[in-house]
């Protein structure tokens, strides 16, 4: 007797809880790892998963063994000149050479560290673990303008595309039960009249009061029939109704200054702070946009290519970049549609008059409009006017403006999170 | 010459045709009187594959990160070519399961099916371990309670006390076994039904067991316990408990420990029930395999003679058999022990032709063998007897000479290795023997019992290690002390016996301040 069972079509990842255990039961291991591989990653190569490596000893699984040491008798295989008697130098040190089960690894080579693989998702998951979108505060629902249809109950009239059968057939079947039950009743008693009436002798029989009873039932038959199975007032239609829902909306500004004193290097410190960003952001929102502006004296909005490695002279003016910032903010994303983000990165020079100009357009343009601003200043030195206005702006808005000082590339990872750290007390 | 009219070619397959290819198999299987259990054959994808590896072929588990862990390194090592995945996974149960993957080719599914289907089913069903210590047809039952009963757990006492001691119960699973006592059947609903009772039931007779204050006994004095000068009343002494050593250290913790709730005992329980199902298949490598590769081989070559595949499939099959059981020699870098597969078929390939052309050697060596029904043979071999057994019985000149089989004692009081024992006249038998010793489970593993529990004193448990020819054990006895130490609740300590019954080495945990030092230092 066999059977055959076709398989392939069941879930697969019958593992997934234990992986998962696995995985959380490592966590400090597995997190080292990850920190390191960001920070050794290059910029395009966030969007895979990572080997990790634990040390054997930290997941072995210990049973009783046989220690080295003692006497056994080992057999093998492939006797080529040995005769009885022999005697053998041991082999480099180690006792026991061959088949003895004393090994711990049964495939010949050495393993002393225990590798895989992440997958993508659980790379991430321990990138951005612990990690929190500050304010990310549900918008006022009455200035939402994104709705979404979820259904709310059943009502009689709709579209055909929505009816509920299940629901439309119960009414039907209790319609018909209902209007069948009383010429059912009346049918029954007209039979039972007719089978008294002939089952008299047939000298009382009453011929017409069969021939009207005959056609009684004929008619009530008819009656009984003509009732519809199904009636346009049975029907009944899923309900949608139109609920306003939070944005899952964003749009990240990536900001950086390309004036002379910026570096190909500065540039790349950069580009993995949004990187890191990005990703971020989009764990949380089903879409998110990304705009470029690039500044020195003026700004521009700019694809990504240009963005990181065309190279611009002259001085520095802010200000110019933040200003489009609110242009493209005021003519493209509405904020009650969409989240904004905004993160900035640059050297710290600027144009010691625009810093303040700066500062005021921060305070009163855009930071009341944006989810979260972040600011990097990339350089090993003093910090400059534009510093300093920054530092007026996070004391407004102590909740929704970051900035952090990043001198080499080992420190993006750190601040990063510094920067997004989920801030429990508060 | 017959005409050949192959079911089909190619090295694609079909349902239809595997049913055709099987219908073939069980009728020649009928014939060789293969008696099986029904077959429940499963298509599986390669990820499935790898998931069916992880939980250690069994179809559904409960669940515990070391799985997982199994599962990266399968994972890992297929995904870098490091290891190829076994193109079947069979399991004792009745309907006795088989996974076939899906990308195999059509030769590799009839091989599979033959192997599987055949081989490995057969074996479940007819060797005496199996017969006596498993029960075919409970095991998915009784693993689908396991994991419904461990999952309750972790909702009610959380999942990282469910993980802590299924570590530990881990780390004494292969001393959660009967080795000579028939277990009774296991059964699902049964256990269910019976769980309940059974912990009320149990936690009482521990409770007794550590109320109770003995009477005055004559007998041994327990380790440790008072001499007479401090205890006159002899309150200390009575018969030392338990009074026979105990192999089952995990039934002896489930019944004993103090400390552990009902639901831990039960948990102990379910480790050691499956501990006990895999016992059987740990002392039967060499005869489960080879069993199924001799019937392969046979059942494969019956169907190229009668036509039912073509040279093409041949070729493919005697390439894929001959790799599957070739022996590379000691000194090759594909060396890696004694290859079951290897072992096993020559063994039973052995029989088959002593009994088919005995020569007078055969005579001398097996005179109930030689020259007796080939088939009769292989199935008493196959039914009565283990790896040890089977190897001692018959392992005979021919393979040891075919296979060049040599000993070599190791021994640590002496600078050289020796080779006692070779391929020739005087070695057969001796050689047979080590290789016998090499495959009996009470040399590979340590032979480690309970010896007493101190219940008059301070609760402590001692365990005993009788050393085979000096072989201590290794350094991983700390934490498996250690897992031991959180089942039982207190001091638990390890003698380490030489044979002539003095005690070479003792271990204690929690370690004492002194040796604590001592464990860093190896």
């Amino acid at each position: 007797m066999t059977y055959f069972i076709d398989r392939r079509a069941n879930a697969k990842h019958k593992s997934a809880v234990n992986r998962q255990r696995f995985l959380d039961r490592y966590r400090t291991h597995i997190k080292r790892s990850v920190e390191e591989a960001v920070n050794r990653r290059s910029i395009t190569d966030m969007e895979r998963g990572e080997k990790v490596s634990i040390p054997t000893r930290d997941i072995s699984e210990p049973v009783f063994q046989h220690g080295p040491g003692g006497k056994r008798a080992i057999v093998s295989p492939g006797n080529k000149e040995f005769v009885e008697g022999d005697r053998l130098q041991r082999p480099g040190g180690g006792k026991g050479g061959g088949a003895g089960e004393g090994g711990a690894s049964n495939q010949g080579e050495g393993m002393d560290e225990f590798a895989f693989t992440l997958s993508r998702e659980e790379f991430l998951d321990f990138v951005f673990d612990g990690l929190e979108l500050p304010h990310l505060e549900r918008k006022n629902l009455v200035d939402l303008d994104e709705v979404r249809p979820v259904r709310a109950g059943v009502s009689r009239d709709g579209v055909p595309a929505r009816i509920n059968i299940v629901r439309s057939m119960r009414e039907a079947h209790a319609r018909r039960i209902a209007m069948r039950a009383p010429i059912r009743r009346a049918l029954r008693e007209a039979r039972e009249a007719l089978e008294e009436e002939e089952s008299k002798d047939p000298v009382l029989r009453n011929p017409a009061r069969i021939n009207e009873l005959k056609a009684e039932i004929e008619r009530l038959e008819q009656r009984l029939e003509a009732v519809p199975f199904i009636d346009t007032y049975d029907l009944r239609y899923n309900h949608l109704i139109n609920q306003p829902q939070p944005s899952s909306k964003a749009v990240m500004f990536c900001v950086m200054d390309v004036s002379g004193s910026m570096t190909q290097a500065h540039k790349d410190i950069a580009k993995r702070f949004f990187l890191l960003l990005y990703l971020f952001l989009e764990r949380s929102y089903e879409k998110v946009e990304l705009v470029f502006v690039r500044h020195h004296t003026a700004a521009k909005e700019v694809d990504e290519e240009e963005f990181f490695y065309s190279r611009e002279t002259g001085g520095t003016i802010v200000s110019s970049a933040l200003s489009l910032v609110d242009e493209i903010v005021t003519q493209r994303y509405p904020p009650s549609q969409w989240n904004l983000y905004v993160a900035q990165a640059s050297d710290g020079d600027n144009w010691d008059d625009d810093s303040v100009t700066c500062r005021k357009l921060l305070l009163e343009q855009l930071m009341p409009r944006l989810q979260y601003f972040t600011y990097v200043e990339i350089t090993p030195h003093a910090h400059q006017a534009l510093w300093e206005e920054y530092e007026t702006v996070a004391g407004e808005f102590p909740e929704r403006f970051a900035m952090r000082q990043i001198v080499e590339a080992g420190d993006i990872y750190p601040v990063f999170r510094e920067l997004f750290k989920r801030r429990a007390a508060q | 010459m017959m005409r050949r009219t192959p079911i089909a070619t190619g090295s694609d397959w079909t349902f239809e045709v595997l049913e055709a290819y099987e219908q073939e198999l069980a009728r020649l299987a009928d014939e060789y009187r293969l008696d099986t259990y029904p077959n429940q054959i499963e298509i599986i994808t390669t990820e499935q594959m790898m998931d069916a590896y992880a939980s250690v072929g069994m179809p559904v588990g409960y669940h515990h990160w070391s799985y997982g862990k199994q599962f990266l390194a399968v994972e890992q090592a297929y995904r870098r070519g490091q290891m190829g995945l076994a193109y079947e996974l069979v399991i004792n149960s009745d309907p006795c399961i088989a996974y076939l993957m899906e990308e195999n080719t059509l030769m590799m599914q009839v091989l599979v099916m033959a192997h599987a289907c055949y081989g490995h089913n057969s074996f479940f069903k007819g060797n005496y371990l199996f017969r006596t210590w498993t029960d075919a047809s409970s095991i998915v039952d009784y693993l689908v309670f396991a994991r419904k009963y461990v999952a309750e757990c972790e909702e009610r006492h959380g999942v990282n006390a469910v993980e802590q001691l299924l570590d530990a119960c881990h780390a004494l699973q292969n001393y959660g076994v009967d080795r000579y006592k028939r277990p009774s059947p296991i059964s699902a609903e049964e256990e269910a039904r019976r769980q309940k009772e059974r912990e009320e039931y149990l936690q009482a007779q521990v409770n007794t067991l550590w109320r109770t204050i003995p009477g005055r006994q004559d007998g041994d004095t327990l380790p440790g316990s008072l001499g007479d000068d401090e205890d006159p009343l002899g309150l200390h002494r009575g018969e030392r408990y338990p009074p026979e050593p105990q192999e089952n250290l995990l039934y002896f913790i489930e019944k004993n420990a103090p400390l552990l709730a009902p639901w831990q005992r039960e948990i102990v329980r379910i480790v050691r029930k499956l501990a006990q199902y895999f016992y059987p298949q740990r002392q039967t490598q060499v005869m489960n395999e080879g069993w199924a590769s001799f019937w392969h081989y046979t059942l494969m070559n019956r169907l190229y003679d009668e036509g039912l595949v073509d040279e093409g499939v041949m070729l493919e099959f005697l390439q894929s058999h001959t790799a599957v059981v070739s022996q590379p020699p000691f000194d090759s870098p594909y060396y890696g022990g004694i290859n079951p597969y290897a072992l096993g078929f020559a063994i039973f390939s052995d029989i088959q032709r002593m009994c088919q052309q005995p020569t007078a050697e055969d005579r001398e060596w097996f005179p109930d063998t030689a020259g007796s029904d080939w088939l009769e043979t292989v199935h008493f071999a196959m039914k009565n007897f283990k790896d040890e057994s089977f190897i001692q019985q018959f392992l005979s000149p021919k393979v040891i000479r075919d296979l060049k089989l040599f000993t070599v004692v190791d021994d640590d009081q002496d600078e050289m290795l020796e080779v006692t024992a070779i391929h020739d006249e005087r070695g057969y038998r001796r050689v047979r023997e080590a290789l016998a010793a090499q495959h009996a489970l009470a040399v590979r593993e340590p032979n480690i019992q309970v010896y007493a529990a101190d219940i008059r004193g301070d609760r402590s448990l001692t365990l005993r290690h009788v050393q085979d020819n000096r072989r201590p054990l290794a350094r991983t006895v700390y934490p498996v002390m250690r897992h031991l130490h959180q089942l039982w609740g207190f001091p638990v300590k390890l003698e380490s016996l030489l044979e002539d019954g003095s005690v070479a080495r003792r271990y204690h945990w929690p370690l004492p301040d002194d040796e604590e030092e001592e464990k860093v230092r190896h």
